[in-house]
């Protein structure tokens, strides 16, 4: 495109929220502003925010669909606490995000939506554009671009012959070329995409492309926009990179435990949102063994599941909190047979059907205890969206080595987040051996001749894993009986007696904390080594978490992290890692289910920092949490106004 | 939306995949070392030695056959046999052998269930298991009652029924198995009797036989809590008039070939003397009959109340495509179309979209 002609101003990082009807395409828009920040190097992180309903009334405040996206020239943890540029499609969009924007922060509005209609159906008795500059103007703490940015595109498109309808639809790829050019991203990624996506509608792909380099060049000639800025690339460790989802990682993460392990793998699944784009994304990947199974519900989904691993493939079952809830018997079943299994649970807000596409991390306790009976499940966390991937190899490296269902708890904001990740070299990925069971293992008695005679016991244990043996159908001389009822310790069969039941229980108990010794020691970041203060946590808020303690440290304060990826069992120096420090503080989106864990394991004093907003921690704040308990451990006043103009992010 | 056309396979048997026998086999290799532990005088008994009789017929391997059941009495069936077999939980057996029968052609999947295992608590599985069309042989032993639990009415249990839950008789209008089968879009739907060894036996082959999923209703008496149940179609004196035996490709005559079933005015399906219509006029019983009506009409001649008159035989068996066999039939393609190792795949599916590679 054209030769750049204004000023350009260097920035360190932009956080950007694009926002507009459900309708408007502002997941699109978002996604593609993303893939060509990825492209030209930036470090990012995003954060998409929409509504459950497909099509909420049009034009409503609950109808707003938003994706905000957090770029820089350095590494970076989260998508932003607070917008620097919103992107408003309409009236519903600029009042749902208002309160959102620090002072100072630079709006673009496209005034076509901006009737009397929609006004009102925001809420707005006054147009807040008509205000700009007046005494009672609502917008007077940012900088306002009012732009009929639908009206241009229409005019743009005109030659294609479309109806206003359609063409005002390419509306998001004049504001993504606007924004484009403001930011100095690559453009031939997008027209790439564009071709790609509506490669059978000539005038829809024409009409779309022609929109966005309309924008762009809006940007450029118009007198609006005086100043371009840059973002530089962000240094990153040497490796090819991919910008990826959670549950896109997540999936191929199941994919890759299935090469890992040499097996085949059946999903059996219910779609539930925020879950069901991994069913999506695995039912493309068939020549891989990979089958699919969407379940006439929840139970029949994981029953399937269970039925493929006791039929020696790979039983995975994906959902989200509600769906746990009917699996959960199932899963006792798994428990009691001892079957590899996968169980994936994208959490989002409840209890109930809480908040669908909202984020949340309540499921820790359920995914822990939410069966009958002493009934132990390994729960394995991701961190951050590309994390998806090793943490599924993971959960499938203890499934199958373990012969046990194993918790994956993603969540809503893993899930539709990305972020640049580094592509796994295959030889990476861990071994993975199913070592099924092929010979009788138990001798019965040795007959007069010196000859033994064998059978197969199915409950007869590896010294080290405790794990039992696999031995699947087809197997000649291993046929044998699983199930719900109590199995006899070694040969299986169903016991009633009390002392075996005594022990099964506890060596079904000790087959999990078995897993403790498998795991990597515990990455504990303290750099000074002197922090007397220590967060903890799991899951999506490693981001938030990071952030907030490197707002501390810059502030000249100590403070020590570390999160953790498997919350059952612990790693075994957690314990100690605990008591070297005075105040340990967890921060959680819940109202303290790792902190109740922790109390009852460690006997620690663990401080809960917890918010259910459907939404991720802001680090700012949570920042100030931390500092509050620096100042009260180490008995001096913490004061985190950073020192320099740019915030540290 | 879009629909694409599946290929359609062949016609095929149950057992086709299914790895056969060395050579013969007895009754006594399939009996496992486990006492077994119904009440005297169960018909479950009858129907566990017909199966142990009937599976060296079937001439498959004994590692290659697996046994599922629910919860209930007749679901502890799988710990008798010396097959592969999971006994799981109530209500689920149809979804776990969907995932064990999807995952593998080389087995033989058999899932024992009953009426409240089947029809109340598991009734969502089983007509999704039947519409699907999944290779296996559902047997669900129908005793009328909920035993395991000591005596509640269950879904197939007469209105008015008094039990230690309805002491002032039972409200529940009951289901007929076989109706909700062929209404599920079952495409092999049998009723048999316990005690009728030979009759129960044919009925296993030919479901066995049928690819996809073959619903065998059992008539099973639980002398307990519901002795007598089927008294009317098993005693000597009575059965003649209350059995109306279904034979593809015969007339539907009973009573000793004095009544017979005829098209009703209404399209339906209704009794008449043999004597009054004439033999000609007595519908000849077509099993294979794409469109399932008549069977659904024969069907509705079950007496929902006490058991004095019901259909016995195969109602419908029909081919059509099965679920595990296009599912897997999927995975073959879409692995015949790729090359490389997996290992090789992998790399490339992780790194493909748009990449950048710092150095």
């Amino acid at each position: 495109m054209a030769q750049q002609a204004k000023k350009v101003q260097q920035l360190d990082r932009v956080i950007i929220r694009f926002a507009g009807d459900s309708g408007d395409g502002m997941q699109l828009t978002g996604d593609r502003f993303t893939a060509e920040s990825a492209a030209f190097g930036n470090d990012l992180v995003t954060l998409p925010n929409f509504p459950a309903e497909i099509r909420a009334p049009q034009g409503t405040l609950p109808g707003v669909s938003s994706f905000q996206v957090h770029f820089a020239d350095h590494d970076i943890l989260t998508a932003g606490d607070a917008p620097d540029v919103l992107v408003a499609m309409n009236p519903a969009a600029l009042r749902a995000n208002l309160g959102d924007l620090p002072k100072g922060a630079t709006i673009i509005v496209d005034t076509a939506d901006f009737t009397a209609r929609n006004l009102t159906k925001a809420g707005y008795a006054d147009n807040p554009l008509d205000k700009v500059g007046e005494p009672d103007d609502s917008l007077g703490e940012f900088t306002v671009h009012a732009v009929d940015l639908t009206g241009m595109t229409v005019a743009a498109v005109k030659e294609f012959g479309l109806s206003r309808k359609d063409a005002s639809r390419a509306k998001n790829m004049f504001a993504l070329g606007l924004l484009s050019w403001m930011y100095g991203r690559p453009t031939e990624t997008t027209v790439a995409f564009l071709e790609r996506r509506f490669a059978k509608v000539a005038d829809i792909r024409d009409a779309n492309i022609t929109a966005f380099k309309a924008g762009w060049n809006f940007g450029e000639t118009t007198e609006t926009f005086a100043v371009q800025y840059e973002v530089k690339p962000a240094p990153m460790a040497p490796g090819t990179y991919r910008n990826i989802s959670g549950n896109l990682a997540l999936a191929y993460g199941l994919v890759a435990g299935g090469v890992a392990s040499g097996l085949d793998l059946l999903l059996g699944t219910y779609p539930i949102t925020p879950a069901s784009d991994i069913l999506h994304e695995l039912s493309k990947h068939k020549a891989f063994g990979v089958t699919t199974f969407q379940a006439e519900d929840e139970i029949a989904g994981i029953g399937a599941a269970i039925g493929a691993s006791f039929a020696g493939k790979l039983g995975v079952t994906s959902t989200s909190g509600p769906g746990v809830a009917l699996k959960s018997e199932a899963i006792g079943l798994a428990v009691m047979t001892e079957l590899p299994l996968v169980v994936v649970d994208v959490q989002r807000g409840g209890p109930s059907t809480g908040l669908p596409t909202k984020t949340e991390q309540a499921d820790l306790l359920q995914a822990m205890f939410g069966r009958n009976g002493e009934a132990p499940v390994p729960i394995v966390a991701p961190q951050s969206p590309g994390d998806c991937f090793d943490a599924a190899v993971e959960a499938v490296r203890i499934a199958v080595t373990y012969r046990t269902p194993v918790f994956l708890l993603s969540d809503g904001y893993l899930a539709n987040g990305s972020e640049p990740w580094r592509i796994r070299e295959v030889d990476e990925l861990p071994s993975i051996d199913p070592a099924f069971a092929t010979e009788p293992n138990h001798v019965v008695k040795v007959r007069e001749d010196g000859t033994e005679e064998t059978e197969f016991w199915p409950y007869l244990r590896d010294e080290e894993t405790l794990a039992r043996p696999w031995a699947i159908p087809g197997t000649p001389g291993l046929e044998h009986r699983i199930g719900g009822l109590e199995k006899g310790d070694g040969h299986g069969n169903i016991s009633y007696d009390p002392g075996n039941h005594d022990f099964m229980v506890r060596t079904r108990q000790a087959k999990v904390d078995r897993i403790a010794a498998s795991l990597p020691p515990l990455e504990v970041d303290d750099p000074s080594g002197e922090a007397k203060v220590l967060v903890i946590g799991w899951g999506s808020t490693y981001g938030p978490i990071g952030a907030g303690v490197r707002r501390v440290r810059k502030a000249g304060f100590n403070v020590a992290q570390v999160h953790l990826r498997h919350l059952n069992p612990f790693p075994n120096d957690l314990g100690d890692i605990l008591k070297r420090y005075d105040k340990v503080l967890v921060p959680e989106m819940n109202l303290g289910q790792l902190s109740l864990l922790l109390r009852g394991k460690y006997l620690v004093d663990a401080i809960g920092y917890n918010h259910v907003r459907g939404l991720p921690l802001k680090a700012a704040e949570l920042a100030e949490a931390i500092g509050q308990l620096v100042a009260d451990a180490e008995g001096v006043s913490v004061d985190l106004t950073p020192t320099t103009a740019q915030e540290v992010s | 939306m879009t629909t694409t056309d599946l290929p359609v396979p062949g016609l095929r048997s149950g057992t086709e995949g299914v790895p056969a026998a060395d050579g013969p086999q007895t009754s006594k290799e399939f009996s496992s070392d486990q006492e077994v532990r119904w009440c005297p005088g169960c018909g479950d008994y009858a129907v566990l030695k017909a199966v142990q009789s009937f599976l060296p017929d079937l001439g498959l391997r004994r590692e290659n056959i697996v046994f599922v059941s629910g919860i209930g009495c007749s679901s502890r069936f799988p710990y008798y046999l010396d097959t592969y077999g999971m006994h799981s939980i109530h209500g689920r057996a149809p979804s776990i052998a969907t995932g064990i029968a999807t995952a593998r052609e080389d087995l033989s999947v058999w899932v024992v269930t009953g009426d409240g295992d089947a029809l109340s608590i598991g009734g969502n599985h089983l007509i999704h298991a039947l519409r699907r069309n999944v290779n296996m042989t559902i047997l669900l032993f129908n005793n009328r009652i909920y035993g395991l639990t000591k005596g509640q009415y269950s879904p197939t249990s007469e209105a008015g029924k008094v039990t230690k839950s309805t002491p002032m008789g039972s409200v529940d209008h009951p289901f007929n198995p076989v109706s909700l089968a062929l209404g599920a879009e079952a495409s092999f739907v049998a009723r048999t009797i316990d005690s009728d060894r030979k009759h129960l036996t044919s009925v296993l082959a030919a479901a066995a036989a049928h690819r996809g999923t073959s619903l065998v209703e059992i008539y099973q008496n639980c002398p307990i809590f519901n002795d007598g149940a089927f008294d009317a179609i098993k005693d000597n004196d009575t059965k003649a008039d209350a059995i109306i035996p279904l034979v593809h490709g015969e007339p539907i005559v009973f009573s000793g070939g004095s009544r017979g079933l005829v098209r009703a005015a209404n399209g339906g399906v209704e009794i008449a003397s043999v004597e009054e219509v004439g033999l000609d006029a007595v519908l000849v019983h077509d099993a294979h009959d794409a469109d399932p009506t008549t069977a659904f009409a024969i069907s509705r001649l079950t007496e929902l109340g006490y058991l004095d008159r019901s259909p016995i035989g195969i109602f419908r068996q029909v081919e059509r495509p099965t679920y595990d066999d296009q599912a897997r039939a999927q995975v073959e393609t879409a692995r015949s179309n790729v090359d490389g190792t997996p290992h090789d795949r992998l790399a490339a599916l992780i790194g493909g979209g748009d990449t950048w590679t710092v150095v």
